[in-house]
């Protein structure tokens, strides 16, 4: 039966063109007009949050600083061999990257970078590119050794050598607690006093995990009350747990430090009912106690609200069907209703425990010195240190570590199964 | 659809044009500050009294935390949007060092005293440590105490603060290594001329945490200006570490029973420094040059009690605005004997270090 839209066994559309393509340019149209749809939230991701975490994971690793700045001297000591003092050449072309970099203004930048491998370089690089604006000629060497004692020392040249490749692990060893030792170039651990980002890490995973867990045991019950009473009952109840949720983060935080505090509500009560001494009054703030009530309490919601739209989907019948068939209500509830909750566990443990391990305000002005987190050391090194390759190390670790647990998850639990409502 | 087009490009250039006439007198300059009380004393001294001298100049006063980490970014990205920035010279120093600032002939560049002395000779020495800084201010980091926390003793060492048998409470400090190490060293019979010669050596530093481990359960340690005499006024706290200005704030507007600890105090310059890429230096080299002349830093002073940066300044400085307090004896340079500057130079080298050092410490 031959047809008249059909040649050569293509199928042809009305106006004689291969259906495929017609329909193809149909669907081109649609899938442009849905592209332009998520346009504006693809272009703000990626500007707001992709172009930034690509960025600063660059500086982690980036060294430009050494090469860029004193490109001379990188050139001079590439022959080098490390095993005593250079020789006039490389003198000569620190003594030009030095003049150019004061003119410049920016050798000072070369003296910070160094200085994060071996305290005291950063004077050393600025006061002898200051000195060397009245150099005139050589020889250079006894000159630059006399412009400061480290310039005598062999480390510093291993130091310079070093930091002459263009990348560098550094910060990403700075960032787990060891270094290269300056004497023989080779990998080794911080010295113990200096030793806080691995312990740091651990806290901060142990504590959001505690938090989490606190989460969990908390919110069980009120996302059940939430989802099982009657609305007026339950309405009111989801405003109490809502109201916290829309309060400015500072103001909860400050209203726990006033809760908490010796001298504070709570403890005045303990005094009063007799509970605790009065030259005794608890702790319970500026330290791990402090960061642990204050950030469960922020985070709650975003456990509650995940579980109670679970929960509102089990239908009540499944319980009485099991009670029916015999079950006692202990075992029915273990048995039948709580399985069918695990993805709303699922999904708010995944949001309080990543939230969590990325917070920082609270833990900043509840935590004292024992509930701080590694995000207040992140913090710490883009706001005043200014050593952002380290921050980007800092960071880029605690994202891989997340991404990995979430893979983890993804394996045992399988995020098909998370729901968030 | 064309007219209109045309009619609303002509109106487009017709605004960018009169945009450009207006910049042409008029300029906006951004200038930033620390906020609080002490944004407000500049605005009251410097520009408002400069606004009105100049009307195409209009002055935005801008806040910010301090730190060189928004400078930085801006410097980076070429887009300045900063005019202006008020920092202590430890970070100017750093800035100046990274190329952020502008370099500044303080002598060819700011004013003379009223009686012919060069700037260089009028600001106090040891203030220009920096070619990118020009002085303004003069405050100190210092111990209050609660007057009424040990009955009639009063501690009047630094001894005294580290003495907790003697004096038992809560002390708060300012969570970083710079200054409670020196304090500590001092505490420890360490001399104050001495103080960085011991530092500089392994078993100065090692004996400076030693010391501070004496005392360290009893530390609630701040990192906002604000905390400290917070923490006191609520008795949380009966040592604290705080800003000269904000000590004397709570202890003469809010009638706080607090007293000073002048012992060991340790004075700290703040000053203005100019993004060297910014955008309308002239105009705000001519303003700089108007806020740190001698009367200018004077006038300052009657709204916070901040030393003048200027010699000539001193005797000019008369009572509190609005409270009507003689100013004299709220000022930090009256104390200057008992305490000392910190090593800017030994810290810009030692502060990593340090810094982790004492992070690590306070986990232990």
């Amino acid at each position: 039966m031959a047809d008249d839209a059909t040649m050569n066994g293509v199928v042809l559309a009305a106006d004689g063109l291969p259906l495929k393509a017609s329909l193809n340019k149909a669907m081109r149209k649609s899938r442009l007009r849905a592209l332009l749809l998520v346009a504006p939230l693809f272009i703000f991701v990626l500007f707001s949050f992709l172009i930034p975490i690509f960025d600063m994971t660059m500086r982690s690793v980036d060294n430009w600083h050494v090469s860029g700045l004193m490109p001379e001297t990188t050139k001079a000591l590439e022959n080098w061999d490390g095993k005593a003092l250079p020789e006039e050449p490389v003198f000569a072309a620190l003594i030009l990257d030095l003049k150019a970099g004061a003119i410049s203004r920016e050798i000072g930048k070369v003296g910070t970078r160094l200085n994060y491998e071996k305290s005291g370089l950063r004077s050393m690089i600025t006061s002898s590119a200051r000195k060397s604006k009245k150099v005139k000629e050589g020889p250079y060497k006894p000159i630059v050794l006399k412009m400061h004692k480290r310039w005598k020392e062999l480390e510093t040249w291993t130091v310079i050598k070093r930091n002459t490749s263009k990348y560098t692990i550094g910060y990403y060893l700075n960032a787990v607690d060891m270094k290269y030792d300056n004497k023989t170039n080779d990998i080794v651990m911080q010295p113990e006093e200096r030793q806080i980002y691995g312990t740091l890490f651990l806290r901060t995973f142990a504590i959001s995990l505690a938090i989490t867990l606190i989460c969990v045991v908390l919110a069980y019950p009120i996302s059940y009350l939430l989802a099982t009473l009657p609305v007026r009952y339950s309405n009111l109840l989801m405003i109490f747990v809502l109201l916290p949720f829309w309060t400015s983060l500072l103001v909860r935080t400050t209203a726990w430090i006033a809760m908490l505090q010796s001298q504070g509500v709570l403890n005045d009560l303990f005094v009063f009912f007799g509970l605790v001494d009065d030259a005794n009054r608890l702790q319970l703030i500026h330290n791990l106690t402090g960061t642990i009530i204050a950030m469960t309490h922020i985070l709650l919601p975003f456990m509650v609200l995940p579980l109670y739209s679970v929960m509102k989907t089990i239908p009540p019948s499944y319980m009485r069907a099991a009670l029916s068939l015999g079950a006692n209500p202990v075992t029915a509830y273990v048995r039948v209703y709580m399985p069918l909750t695990l993805s709303g566990i699922g999904a708010g443990s995944i949001l309080v425990f990543i939230l969590s391990i990325g917070y920082y305000i609270t833990p900043a002005l509840v935590g004292g010195t024992d509930g701080t987190l590694i995000s207040n050391q992140i913090a710490y090194h883009m706001q005043s240190s200014l050593n952002w390759g380290l921050a980007g190390a800092l960071g880029a670790l605690l994202l891989f570590s997340v991404l990995a647990l979430y893979l983890i998850y993804n394996k045992i639990v399988g995020i098909d199964n998370m729901r968030l409502g | 659809m064309n007219k209109i087009l045309k009619l609303s490009a002509l109106a487009v250039a017709g605004v960018a044009f009169a945009g450009m006439a207006s910049t042409a007198q008029a300029v906006d300059l951004n200038v930033v500050s620390w906020g609080g009380a002490y944004t407000a004393s500049q605005m009251n001294a410097y520009h408002k009294p400069y606004m009105k001298m100049n009307s195409g100049v209009k002055i935005n006063s801008l806040d910010y935390s301090g730190g060189l980490a928004e400078m930085r970014a801006q410097t980076e990205s070429g887009n300045v949007t900063w005019d202006l920035v008020d920092v202590v010279l430890s970070d100017a120093i750093t800035g100046c060092d990274e190329g952020m600032f502008r370099p500044i002939d303080v002598d060819k560049e700011m004013a003379k005293a009223p009686d012919g002395t060069p700037a260089s000779k009028d600001f106090l020495k040891g203030t220009l440590l920096s070619e990118c800084f020009v002085p303004q201010i003069i405050y100190s980091t210092v111990f209050a105490y609660r007057s009424d926390a040990w009955g009639g003793k009063k501690p009047s060492t630094m001894a005294d603060v580290f003495d907790t048998a003697k004096f038992p409470g809560k002390r708060t400090l300012q969570k970083k290594p710079v200054n409670n190490l020196e304090w500590a060293l001092l505490a420890d019979g360490v001399p104050l001329d001495k103080i960085y010669d011991v530092l500089d050596t392994d078993a100065g530093k090692d004996r400076a945490f030693a010391k501070l481990a004496t005392i360290k359960k009893d530390v609630i340690w701040w990192t906002e200006g604000a905390v400290p005499p917070q923490l006191l006024a609520d008795g949380e706290a009966v040592f604290g570490t705080g800003y000269n200005g904000r000590w004397f704030s709570a202890i003469a507007e809010e009638k706080q029973p607090f007293a000073m600890l002048w012992d060991g105090q340790v004075l700290d310059i703040d000053g203005w420094a100019v993004p060297a890429k910014g955008k309308n230096v002239d105009a705000v080299m001519k303003f700089v040059k108007f806020a740190t002349d001698t009367q200018r830093l004077a006038d300052q002073a009657k709204y916070i009690s901040y030393g003048p940066a200027r010699m000539s300044s001193g005797p000019m400085v008369s009572k509190h605005a609005t409270l009507g307090i003689e100013m004299g004896p709220h000022m930090p340079t009256k104390y200057a004997s008992q305490g000392f500057l910190t090593n800017f130079a030994w810290w810009a080298d030692n502060g990593d270090e340090m810094t982790e050092r004492f992070n690590a410490w306070l986990l232990k």
